[in-house]
């Protein structure tokens, strides 16, 4: 049961939404579509459910082409961001939507919807919410309940938008974990879509990071955590410092940055930058650096200092407190940068 | 210092001039609302059970009664369908002259009722464009039943219109992309999801617009012919009452109405009560 996009196109007036997408879900597989907002994100999530419609493209499952299905016969178990739950109806009669709507021949009796939604409301740990309705429910209670309405049709995939977004900090790391149990219980292919890194990795067995309406980069924490596969997903991976280098002979260099060290992946000769995140970036004291210390502040177990140069240009970076290298760096020290890790790309691809 | 010592807080209004709102907007309603009603009913009263019974069932005013009710249901009716109808492609379609077609809306309230009924019986006369067309037929619509219903749904099409056009208008397209997604039909979906939504204020809107019919007289009168036991309704009996200098009639028949009215608002709001409890919104 693998989902195949190829080629995929979307433009919404004159908005180019989404830039030639190919994307192969496997069975089973759970897949994080990560990237900033206006990135294409959702807009391919809809297309799968059938909300929506690309202008040119595929998207088959199964090597059935669901582009001539409508949304009700994809079988589709879609979550909304804000669960979208019917507000007339109970728990129970939420979840039990998509069996009773079916057609008479298909429609499984009273007795087997009651049990099967009986059944979801144990699975989910929502048994003694089954008789409230949504107002009457808090946000984790109710992605429970958008999820379980999703379920109880044995969705043929999963997919769900934002499904945290609304939830705060600590509903949210309980909700992911517990989701993950779900899907690993249940076996169903499932795509969510997010704009939060943590939750992407987290919960995933691959990410992938949309940007622009196009696919930058396929894969899982580490690889796309130390080897960004463009300047993009480097800072949006929050290597936000951009420091201008240059590599000769596969080593970098660049004024008052001792970067030697980093490795350059065969990059040709010439001007190149240097992604760097603030707590890998480290302020070496020496007098004859071209930067110094402006300003630091103290968050008890971490320092920010921001460095300036000659020229006004202002980066920050992230020390422990209590480190060895973070003794002696006041306002007004002069240092050099030793970047621990790094992304480096050409100068004209950023 | 102990507790007791410290002087109490009196809470104030954050906002100013409660006072002053309250108190002119409870007054105007009494001048304009509430103490007519109230003489209405004293009026009643003054009259005796006994006469009161005799006069609200004389065989004139019950006809009288029986050709309002009747009229105001079916012109309901219509208004019901047609208004949800109204409401529905004025909200989810886009075309050419949308705004228009939505200002042409206001107009049974902008203009006056006697016009109303003035051009109404113009154009639905033996001689007018549609008398023309339907009197061959045998179709009378000026001096019947028709043309009492034509001139009641006229008058009181925007109440259902502008009832359910905000709500649909708020009602998140995710609620029906998520029944398509479970395998709803549209009519299923409509039906399940959408028409529970916009019920509560849908009804309010037909209430309301068979509230306003039960009373409707400008644009009746013109249109109706007004024969007794005919096409006579309660409002112009009342009227005739008056010319008579009989206002205890007036003040009976124009009680019987009131309390229709009240009565199918009353039950109005108790169903969009219920729909409403749970999250749903009403008008």
């Amino acid at each position: 049961m693998t989902i195949e996009i190829a080629q995929m196109y979307k433009s919404f007036g004159r908005t180019e939404v989404l830039r030639g997408i190919d994307l192969t879900v496997a069975n089973g597989e759970l897949v994080a579509l990560l990237g900033p907002s206006g990135s294409g994100k959702t807009t391919l999530l809809k297309i799968i459910a059938g909300l929506d419609w690309p202008d040119r493209g595929g998207l088959a499952f199964d090597g059935q082409d669901w582009l001539q299905l409508s949304p009700q016969d994809r079988r589709i178990g879609f979550v909304f961001q804000n669960y979208a739950l019917f507000p007339q109806m109970t728990v129970r009669d939420n979840i039990a939507f998509g069996l009773t709507v079916r057609p008479r021949g298909e429609r499984p009796a009273k007795a087997q919807i009651a049990s099967r939604v009986n059944e979801l409301l144990g699975f989910l740990q929502i048994d003694a919410l089954g008789d409230r309705y949504p107002a009457q429910l808090s946000g984790g209670q109710r992605q429970r309940v958008a999820l379980g309405r999703a379920l109880a049709i044995e969705p043929t995939v999963l997919l769900l938008d934002e499904p945290f977004g609304a939830l705060d900090a600590a509903v949210r790391r309980d909700l992911r974990r517990w989701l993950r149990g779900v899907h690993d219980a249940m076996g169903t292919t499932t795509i969510f879509v997010t704009h939060d890194q943590e939750e992407a990795f987290e919960l995933a067995d691959r990410v992938v990071v949309m940007n622009h309406g196009r696919i930058e980069q396929i894969g899982n924490a580490a690889t796309i955590h130390d080897a960004p596969a463009t300047p993009f997903i480097a800072d949006f991976m929050g290597a936000t410092i951009h420091l201008p280098v240059a590599v000769r002979e596969g080593r970098i260099g660049g004024a008052g940055i001792d970067a030697a060290h980093l490795p350059t992946a065969d990059l040709p000769n010439g001007p190149a930058q240097l992604f760097v995140r603030p707590e890998d970036l480290l302020p070496i004291p020496d007098p004859s650096g071209p930067w110094s210390v402006s300003s630091v502040t103290n968050t008890g177990s971490q320092l920010r200092l921001i460095l300036s140069d000659a020229s006004g240009t202002e980066i920050p970076a992230d020390l422990r407190r209590r480190s060895p290298g973070a003794q002696g760096l006041t306002p007004g020290v002069r240092v050099h940068l030793r970047p621990e890790a790094g992304s480096v790309f050409p100068a004209e691809t950023v | 210092m102990s507790a007791a010592a410290a002087p109490s807080v009196r809470a104030r209004r954050v906002l100013p001039g409660f006072r002053l709102t309250l108190g002119t907007t409870v007054l105007y309603l009494s001048v304009i609302v509430l103490i007519p009603i109230i003489a209405l009913v004293l009026k009643g009263a003054g009259i005796g059970p006994g006469r009161f019974w005799d006069m609200v069932t004389a065989p004139r005013t019950l006809a009288s009664f029986r050709i309002t009710i009747v009229a105001a249901a079916i012109a309901t009716t219509i208004n019901a369908v047609y208004g949800l109808l109204m409401a529905w492609v004025l909200v989810r379609y886009e075309f050419p002259g949308k705004r228009l077609l939505d200002a042409l809306m206001d107009i049974p309230f902008a203009l006056p009722t006697a016009v109303a009924g003035l051009s109404l019986t113009a154009l639905y006369s033996a001689n007018g464009w549609f008398g023309a067309l339907l009197d061959p037929l045998g179709l009378q619509v000026v001096y019947s039943l028709g043309g009492i219903v034509l001139a009641m749904s006229f008058t009181s099409i925007p109440f259902v219109v502008r009832a359910v056009q905000p709500v649909l208008e708020e009602l998140d397209p995710a609620y029906e992309q998520a029944a398509a997604t479970l395998g709803a039909g549209s009519w299923t979906t409509f039906r399940r999801v959408v028409f529970p939504a916009i019920m509560p204020a849908w009804l309010g809107g037909v209430s309301t617009s068979f509230a306003r019919s039960l009373g409707e007289f400008g644009a009746v009168v013109f249109i109706a012919g007004n024969l007794p036991f005919q096409t006579e309704v309660a409002s112009l009996l009342a009227y005739i009452r008056i010319e008579e200098y009989d206002y205890e009639g007036a003040a009976a028949i124009a009680l019987v109405l009131m309390v229709l009215a009240l009565v199918v608002l009353l039950a109005s709001n108790i169903v969009q009560f219920r729909a409403t409890r749970h999250g749903g919104r009403s008008l």
